[in-house]
Parts: C-alpha cells; structure tokens; sequence
C-alpha cells in the first residue's frame, strides 16, 4: 500500500485543478455517493473520464481520491465541475441527525438498520 | 505490522451495489502503530484504502497557487476500510492518527461521522490523551477498546482512571485481528450511540408533548 500524493508534483495538482484549491461547493462528503450520469466525452480531461467511468456503479468520494491517488480537496473540486455539468449526480449521506443546537446525534432508526446490518456480517 | 501480503483479497476495486444511495462513517482514532488498519482491515469488505488530505493556511484567495504549491499546506494520510450493510447502506471506516496537526482536518473530514472508536494501547495510554480530549471538545461521542497487546494486565478502572474517563463511556478489550472482536468493538459504539440518541430523542419528546 502506498501514501497516495507524498511525493506528488504540485504542478500536476495544480493544473489538474486549474489552479484553484478550494471547492466552490461544500457538496461532497467523504462518503458522498457519486453516481455518473453520462458517458466519458471527446477531448475531456483525464481525471474527469476517469471519475466518469469509475462511478458508473456508485463510488465514495474518498474511494475516488484513493483511486486517482489525489488529496480529497482536489477531487470535490473535480466532482464540482462534472456536478455543474450535469454529468454526475451525488447520493448524500442520510444520518437523521438534527443538528439542532450543536447537537448532531444520528437518528435511532439509522442507528438500528446499522446495528441489524453490522450483527448480519 | 501490517502486511499487506497476507490480505487475500481481490486487488481491484469491487463496485458497490447500484442502489447504495447511504454512505456512512465511523472513525477510528489512535496512535501510531495501536492497530487501526488492523482492525480496518478486520471487518472491512475491501482492501483497506489510504488516502489524504491537504489543509492549506486560512485566509488564502482561492486562486492562490500556493496553497496547492506545499509550502503553507498540511498533509494527513488516512486509511479506510468499507462493510456493506444492506443494499442501500455503505459503512466506512476511517483510521485517523491521534496526532495534533490531523484535528485541524476533523470538521472537514469527519464532520457528520455517527461516532468514533478510541482504539488505545496500554503500554501508551499517554497518547489517547489528545484524541479524548479533542473527541470531548468537538462532541463526537465515542468509546475506548483497548487492544490487546499482551502486556502486564490493567483493570478496567485503572485504564478509566489513567484516561479520566467518565462512567457513562463504554471501555472494552478487543483484539484488532479478529474480525468477532472488532465486530464487537463496532455493535458496541452504535449500541452506545443507539443509547444517546434514544435519550435524546425521547427529552425531545418531553420538550414537545410535556
């Protein structure tokens, strides 16, 4: 298992990214689930046909980063650019949490389908 | 400590199914080399992942190179795991160092994580002091499984002493090599949780329906 990015040349994040280093949305959690909703196209960038074909099952964000062997911030900024594009879709993750005052316990019914899925394994 | 050889899973990746729409986490969180990937890798699905993250200073411009360029950066390496709870639940498991700079990353990272594991070695408890600490600060509710490492024996409420830890915190043994016990570890935090937001939920009610 090797450290993804270690000794990664910062011109290939750089330009991967078009320079910028900070996702314009907040849209993509870890384990936000990415969908793709069309083919790879002619003439796009290598990360993005990448992205495009990996997600043709539903595939993490951070499953995503692992593969491309990109830091996470790099690639929200490139799902945030298939995601304008209409070319992927996002499956956010449910916990029913109520995030009132501070507060953001999970739901006792998300809880409980964990528990049933974990007691299954 | 880890060796990857001895993993007989498929190298490749192994798809989720088409209708996982719920991915869901749960961190890990310890010192260097207390079996974090070990039990990852226990109950995880696939080949434990490793990835990371880079945390440039704040109050950048966006499109300033240099926060991509290193030099005001920050980088952790985290691994991952994943169990497939049903067709539509995906389960992740992070394993996150205890180390100070790595907290700079919680909130972007583990926000919205269901709870976490303070997976501890008794030889150092020392150095699941911070992770308490910063677990406490941010109100991510956890418990403490103590690996088994086959040092001198510890009571339990030498272990919760040694951490200044409260009586409602679940404290278990475990061994990270074994998936029933790190199954265990698991059921063990999301029955803790199942607890919390049980009581939560029913003072809500109180508040509603006095």
């Amino acid at each position: 298992m090797s450290r993804p990015g270690r000794d990664e040349d910062p011109d290939r994040l750089y330009i991967v990214t078009g320079g910028r280093s900070r996702a314009d949305t907040d849209a993509f959690d870890l384990v936000t689930l990415v969908v793709a909703e069309s083919e790879p196209a002619l003439g796009m960038q290598s990360e993005h046909v990448k992205i495009l074909r990996m997600a043709e099952r539903p595939t993490a964000v951070v499953e995503i980063a692992a593969e491309l062997r990109l830091p996470v911030s790099v690639v929200r900024i490139l799902l945030g650019d298939l995601l304008a594009l209409g070319r992927i879709t996002a499956r956010h993750p449910r916990t029913g949490a109520a995030r009132a005052g501070g507060s953001s316990l999970p739901a006792t019914d998300i809880l409980e389908q964990v528990l049933v899925g974990l007691r299954n394994l | 400590m880890d060796s990857a050889t001895s993993d007989r899973r498929p190298a490749e990746r192994t798809p989720l199914s088409r209708s996982a729409d719920n991915g869901l986490k749960i961190v890990i969180v310890g010192g260097f080399g207390v079996g974090k990937t070990t039990l990852v890798r226990s109950v995880s699905d696939i080949r434990p992942l490793n990835t990371e993250e880079v945390m440039t200073q704040a109050g950048e411009g966006i499109d300033d190179p240099s926060a991509v360029r290193g030099k005001t950066s920050t980088t952790v390496a985290f691994d991952f795991g994943r169990i497939g709870l049903d067709e539509r639940t995906v389960l992740y498991l992070f394993g996150a160092p205890g180390q100070e700079r790595f907290w700079f990353l919680w909130d972007r990272l583990f926000a919205g994580t269901l709870g976490a594991v303070v997976l501890v070695d008794t030889r150092r408890l020392a150095d699941s002091w911070y992770a308490i600490d910063r677990l406490e600060h941010h109100g991510t509710p956890f418990i403490v499984a103590r690996n088994d490492f086959g040092g001198p024996a510890h009571t339990g409420e030498q272990v919760r002493d040694a951490l200044d830890l409260p009586a409602h915190i679940p404290l278990i043994n475990c061994d990270a090599r074994s998936r029933e016990s790190s199954k265990a570890v698991l059921i063990t935090l999301v029955e803790h949780l199942h607890a919390l937001s049980s009581a939560q939920e029913s003072a809500a009610a109180q508040e509603t329906h006095p």
